[in-house]
């Protein structure tokens, strides 16, 4: 609407008029397969959110199915597992989200100090390759580490040490450590290249006069890089803590082999509401653990931006 | 500070830098040279002395199983290049013209469709709701849509990125000119808008790629054993075999290899290193690309 604000105001109740059909309607249709998509594959599953307040019985679908009210709410806060998938999915994200960033800031810093460009883009090439891996292949490099019979850990380094084997699918005091590992060597490539990115974006000229200043390269670093990367530091970090609530599916899943005894500290919401779908067929459960999930999260994006709105408006996201 | 003084400073950072750099590439790479070396261990070797850098015998048996199994492995290969082909050409045809749709900002409604697509980022109906959208409304299950249509068709991201792209990089006068000449929205669109956007079409082009080529959660929810396992991926077979390595063996069409010896310690980072082979071998290629695609992503919010 705002291009017909500026035509003026006599001849505006004109162009309102007149619905131009002919000069839309080949817009309306460009956008037509979008707008179908979306409507199946998002909006669509957003009335599904009825099955979690619905006992579901697939022979009389989703609206033939009796209410059941927040039963299914109760039943998944009254167990246990609503404590433990909301606390892992919780805590995780939040030590991936402090190291990555500690991780990929300095790994970035420093590969902006090398000045042989060769070198510079065989590292940055490196540490970028594990994020173009999938989970699935990510699983099979751990397991040829960790594999109680045959894994290069207990094979190659504890025999040697003279420790005993660990059986490592089956001990969960240290997943916590094992996962957030495999979670940083798989995403700080890609946080790096942001990072990195937005380092040469900086001006020479800032580094040239702190330079003909005396200022030593750690200096520089603390009083010019880090400040002036603040504002990505920030875009990234609440792009990750409005999603804080969702976990990396494919990270809890493949890399524990989707192992019983280490669900106490393996199990987030995803693979709660994956494993009580699928493997159990509980769509009760299932769906209100999912609800649950959609629910916070979206209050968690809103309350967020809301915060950042009133600390400084240019990073808000919408 | 001395001109000595300064001098020696750099030095240590180019020392220190290198270091750390150095390390983090080879623990970057170690798991992936590891895996390579287990797939040439001999069988009986890996089994009592596990995987190793320095195996006492090396072998091809794992190679030679793959080989024997060619049936299922080069299928999966085939659905994994018809997915990814016909999702990211899909998804980019999806993309682009919703994109250019809601860049016309004399289209009535062109905010609420933009609005439409960025509402989606913030909030979802859930993993279960979308499930029994799929399969009990749409009948996906077990057919080739199930790993092409959910989720990876249109993200709301390359939709901003698109749209930027077309208000800042085409310039209007050339269209206004087009449409002077009378030429078509449509016409407008193929002949103008799309050969000059082909930048950022490569760039969310491969990102798409790249999904496609990597999943295996689609197919995890959507294809089961019966009648899905036709169109795995080979995402989808590694997905498989961690879950039964007699996953191969069984799948045979010939009855008479289940019962043969099967080199199962070495034979499942074998059919990783097939799984990962043609990725790590385009990589150096669209290298520049990837990262032009992350940097976008990450910038623009």
């Amino acid at each position: 609407m705002s291009g017909v604000k500026t035509v003026p105001a006599r001849r505006a109740g004109k162009i309102k008029k007149k619905f131009r059909w002919k000069e839309y309607l080949p817009y309306y249709l460009l956008a037509l397969p979008g707008v179908i998509y979306m409507i199946c594959n998002n909006y669509l599953p957003m009335f599904g959110i009825v099955i979690a307040f619905k006992n579901l019985n697939f022979r009389k679908g989703i609206f033939g199915s009796d209410w059941s009210g927040f039963d299914n709410f109760k039943f998944l806060f009254a167990s246990k597992d609503a404590l433990t998938i909301t606390r892992n999915t919780l805590l995780y994200n939040i030590a991936f989200i402090i190291l990555t960033t500690v991780f990929a800031i300095a790994i970035a810093v420093l590969i902006n100090e090398i000045r042989s460009r060769f070198a510079s883009r065989l590292y940055q090439s490196l540490i970028l390759l594990p994020y173009l891996m999938s989970w699935v292949i990510v699983s099979y490099l751990a397991y040829a580490l960790l594999s109680a019979e045959t894994g290069l850990i207990n094979n190659g380094i504890l025999k040697n040490l003279g420790l005993n084997p660990v059986s490592w699918y089956n001990t969960p005091k240290y997943w916590p450590f094992i996962l957030t590992f495999v979670n940083l060597w798989k995403g700080v490539g890609y946080a790096m290249i942001i990072y990195y990115s937005s380092i040469v974006g900086i001006s020479q000229d800032y580094y040239e006069a702190a330079a003909l200043d005396g200022a030593t390269k750690w200096q520089q670093i603390k009083i010019i890089t880090l400040p002036l990367l603040k504002p990505t530091v920030i875009t990234m970090c609440i792009l990750q803590v409005g999603r804080i609530f969702y976990s990396d599916f494919g990270l809890f899943y493949q890399i524990p082999m989707n192992s019983g005894t280490l669900y106490s500290v393996t199990r987030t919401i995803d693979v709660y509401v994956y494993n009580a779908l699928m493997k159990s067929s509980d769509f009760g459960m299932s769906s209100a653990a999912s609800v649950y999930q959609s629910i916070v999260g979206f209050v968690m994006i809103i309350a967020v931006n809301a915060i950042i709105r009133k600390v400084s408006k240019e990073n808000a996201l919408f | 500070m001395s001109e000595k003084r300064k001098i020696k400073d750099g030095t240590l950072w180019q020392i220190i830098a290198h270091v750390v750099m150095f390390t983090g590439a080879v623990l970057a790479l170690l798991p992936f040279i590891l895996l390579v070396i287990a797939s040439f261990t001999d069988n009986q070797t890996a089994l009592v002395n596990g995987y190793s850098f320095m195996p006492e015998i090396w072998s091809l048996e794992a190679y030679k199983y793959i080989a024997s199994e060619w049936g299922t492995i080069g299928r999966a290969y085939l659905m994994t290049i018809v997915v990814t082909v016909a999702g990211t050409l899909l998804s980019l045809v999806i993309t682009s013209t919703f994109a250019f749709a809601v860049s016309y900002d004399k289209l009535p409604g062109y905010k609420i469709l933009m609005f439409m697509s960025i509402f989606t980022m913030l909030f979802n109906g859930g993993i279960v709701a979308s499930y029994y959208v799929y399969s009990n409304i749409f009948s996906i299950k077990n057919t080739i849509w199930a790993l092409i249509v959910p989720t990876f068709l249109m993200s709301p991201f390359n939709v901003v990125l698109v749209k930027n792209y077309f208000t800042n990089s085409i310039s209007p006068s050339i269209l206004e000119a087009a449409k002077i000449d009378g030429a078509g929205v449509f016409s407008i669109f193929v002949r103008i808008v799309m050969p000059l956007s082909m930048p950022i079409m490569a760039t969310i082009g491969l990102m798409t790629a790249i999904s496609y080529w990597n999943d295996w959660t689609n197919g995890l929810y959507f294809l089961n054993e019966n009648g899905g396992t036709q169109y795995y991926t080979i995402q989808l077979v590694l997905n498989k075999i961690n879950e039964n390595i007699n996953f191969l063996a069984n799948n045979s069409e010939l009855a008479a290899k289940a019962t043969q010896q099967l080199p199962s310690t070495t034979m499942r980072m074998a059919v990783a290193v097939i799984g990962i082979l043609p990725i790590v071998c385009a990589y150096p290629f669209f290298q520049k690309y990837f990262v032009k695609g992350i940097t976008m992503g990450g910038v623009k919010e």
